[in-house]
């Protein structure tokens, strides 16, 4: 028998505003509503601002480690900008500014980092997961939530984001074969930003592109310029628009470039070029659509300056809320463990600074109690309450 | 021999061990020319070459299930789990695959590989970056938990898991990474797996611990006015029931610290040993101080988690108040 072809394909890799300001009419005429650029592009500006507050942060001891977002703003965003406010937005940790424009307080992101759970208190209504931090994992929630909502009658979908180094993890295929197999509308976004920490994308996928990673689960792949504002939204709105009408999974590679270091602990020039840093530093989504938005006389320096004047007071500000917030109770990590804290919780969250754990302070003789109260007396005065 | 910190004494045994066994390996996520993010494996790469020292993707079943057949295939594996709190999608590959294969091949196959994981708190890090799961692994048969508490012990006890002829999860406490240095001999010395210091004697009350939280048991020690003596387990499993139950016996008294969750840490066993050992020479219950049974918090609350040397210190107040 002759050799047949058993499965043939090819990945569209989707480009409408690139670096140079050239732009694809037929893709991206009509595509994003002028007044509705101006705020896209806003909300980048902010994210980027923050994103240097936040580094600043770190630095002068303020806040924990911190990954910086930058470079990477147009991926989120676009996401955010096309999907339905009800649909979930499952991310991990450098998704900002698509946070941001869900409506998630800045407060709320900067508190995590502050090493505050209670920044993770996400509002029910805005249908997003908190920071994830270990890889890879939250694709399989993102497929759970959704089809916990078509269980319940709503056509709601789920896009999730990961980035190149996450979709090595086990949990990353499970997902996408749950979604597929199972038919569960689930909208994956590779984020490729090239570097996981110090290692290259060729180390994570030895394939051409990410994107390929969908078709081994019969999904949908596209490429896009994740540095295009336009084309992530474009991407976004096809994908989405497929995976909500079928109920089936979709998937998106977006090219993009994490222009800082992993996080605040990093240091990347132990491990790459300037000389590539540059070339993407040329690629930034902001510029570009700054860029794009003057040529169309739909910006200019007196818009940014004022701009600029009001990110820096609403950045600050929210660093003053972050801030602000009254410092949580010794023990308040307690508080939120179960339902109803176990009686023996309850103990130890109540003897937490005084007695040793295994210990019923009652079994003490009356003189060891004395003695321990004017311990722990001068414990208190020594930590300052 | 030269002042060391803690990374730098494991550096050094790596090297020192790579020279005479070419059969090491290691392997991990950003080991190579990051030389880790704690920069423990630093300039490997650039001694040994891309072949002995490699990073993988990003996966950690993958790290370790890879790092099993490795070792099953002849050589010595040291895969680097970047965080203790990663070690999750690892845990089918040790507990069900490296943890059995000696017992259930009967000896036919075996996983001589030394599993290096930064541990515990105190460093300001993010989620899942400070938790303290050696029980876990010590409640797994077929594995063996070690945990340095100081630069000399590390070099000592890692060139020892680098001979094991079983698969060793090498336990790192990243608080005392770079706190402290010590003289580490340059010259070959091992430190047995499964044998414990006597950090200092005393005859008032023993103090078992191992780990970052020996640092703190130091502090209380100091400041009391008891005799005290600090046992530093150093391997949590094989443990060195020996050395407590002879120190117990003579002072009639334990503390046990640690910084893992109280129920079903490490030191619920130790007290359980004392119980069955010498339960005729006790003056008083055996006291735990422990993290509590909660989710490691955050960086704001971590040191109200974490046991420190007052709460030490109430302890042995407590344990001799009986």
């Amino acid at each position: 028998m002759p050799i047949t072809t058993a499965y043939e394909t090819k990945i569209d890799h989707i480009s409408i505003l690139d670096e140079h300001g050239n732009f694809d009419e037929k893709l991206g005429k009509g595509l994003i509503p002028d007044a509705d650029l101006v705020k896209l592009y806003e909300a980048m500006v902010s994210c980027r601002h923050l994103d240097g507050v936040a580094f600043r942060l770190q630095r002068s001891g303020r806040m924990g480690t911190y990954p910086q977002n930058m470079g990477q703003e147009a991926t989120s965003l676009g996401a955010a900008y096309v999907l339905r406010k009800d649909d979930w937005m499952v991310t991990c940790y450098r998704e900002n500014c698509g946070l941001f424009w869900r409506g998630v307080p800045k407060e709320s992101i900067l508190l995590h980092w502050m090493g505050d759970e209670r920044g993770n208190a996400m509002p029910k209504d805005h249908f997003v997961t908190p920071i994830y931090v270990p890889l890879g994992t939250q694709m399989l929630h993102a497929a759970g939530l959704t089809m916990a909502a078509r269980y319940q009658g709503k056509d709601r979908i789920a896009c999730t984001f990961f980035g190149d180094g996450a979709s090595s993890e086990g949990d990353f295929h499970e997902a996408c074969n749950f979604a597929s197999n199972l038919e569960i509308p689930v909208v994956f976004v590779c984020q490729n930003n090239f570097w996981a920490i110090s290692t290259p994308s060729k180390i994570n996928s030895a394939a051409p592109t990410f994107a390929q990673r969908g078709l081994s689960y019969g999904m949908p792949c596209t490429q896009v310029d994740g540095n295009d504002l336009f084309a992530t939204v474009y991407a976004v709105k096809q994908a989405s628009e497929y995976t909500r009408v079928s109920g089936k999974p979709s998937f998106i590679e977006m090219v993009t470039y994490r222009l800082g270091d992993h996080t605040t602990a990093d240091d990347a020039t132990r491990y790459r070029d300037k000389a590539e840093v540059d070339a993407w530093k040329a690629r930034d989504p902001i510029m570009r659509i700054r860029n794009y938005m003057t040529a169309r006389k739909l910006w200019d320096d007196a818009k940014e300056a004022a701009l600029m004047e009001r990110v820096e007071k609403e950045n600050a500000d929210a660093v003053a809320r972050a801030e602000g917030i009254a410092a949580p109770n010794r023990s308040e990590f307690f508080d939120a463990m179960y339902a109803e804290l176990p009686a023996d919780l309850v103990r130890q969250r109540d003897t937490m600074h005084t007695h040793s754990l295994g210990q019923d302070p009652s079994q003490l003789p009356p003189e060891a109690q004395e003695r321990a109260a004017q311990m722990d007396a001068e414990a208190q005065a020594a930590h300052g309450h | 021999m030269a002042n060391l910190t803690l990374v730098q004494a494991i550096n050094l045994a790596l090297i020192q061990e790579m020279e005479k066994n070419e059969n090491i390996v290691l392997l991990g996520e950003d080991i190579g020319v990051n030389g880790g993010v704690f920069r423990v494996t630093e300039g490997l790469q650039k001694r040994f070459g891309a072949k002995r020292v490699f990073d993988t993707p990003l996966a950690e079943s993958g790290i370790i299930g890879l790092s099993i057949g490795l070792a099953m295939g002849g050589l010595h594996p040291v895969p680097e789990i970047q965080f203790e709190g990663f070690l999750g999608p690892a845990y089918d590959q040790i507990c069900s695959h490296a943890a059995r294969m000696r017992s259930r091949t009967r000896g036919a196959f075996t996983v001589p590989m030394t599993i290096r994981i930064p541990v515990g708190g105190g460093i300001h890090a993010p989620e899942l970056h400070s938790d303290s799961p050696e029980a876990i692994y010590a409640h797994t048969p077929g594995l063996k938990v070690v945990m340095p508490s100081s630069p000399y012990d590390a070099k000592g006890l890692l060139v020892s898991a680098l001979r094991d002829p079983d698969p060793v999860l090498f336990f790192e406490p990243k608080r005392i990474y770079r706190a402290f240095r010590e003289e580490v001999p340059e010259d070959e010395y091992t430190l047995p797996i499964g044998k414990a210091r006597t950090v200092c004697e005393g005859t008032d009350l023993t103090i078992v611990s191992w780990g970052a939280s020996v640092v703190q048991c130091m502090q209380a020690i100091e400041k009391s006015s008891r005799s005290i003596e600090l046992i530093d387990l150093r391997t949590i499993y094989p443990f060195d029931m020996d050395a407590v139950e002879a120190s117990v016996r003579k002072t009639g008294r334990c503390v046990v610290v640690h910084e893992a969750p109280l129920t079903c840490g490490f030191g619920s066993e130790i007290a359980a040993r004392i119980m069955e050992k010498c339960f005729l020479e006790l003056e008083a219950p055996v006291q735990r101080v422990a993290g509590f049974d909660t989710t490691m918090p955050y960086y704001k609350l971590e040191l109200d988690y974490l046991p420190d040397a007052h709460r030490v210190s109430r302890a042995i107040e407590d344990c001799l108040a009986y």
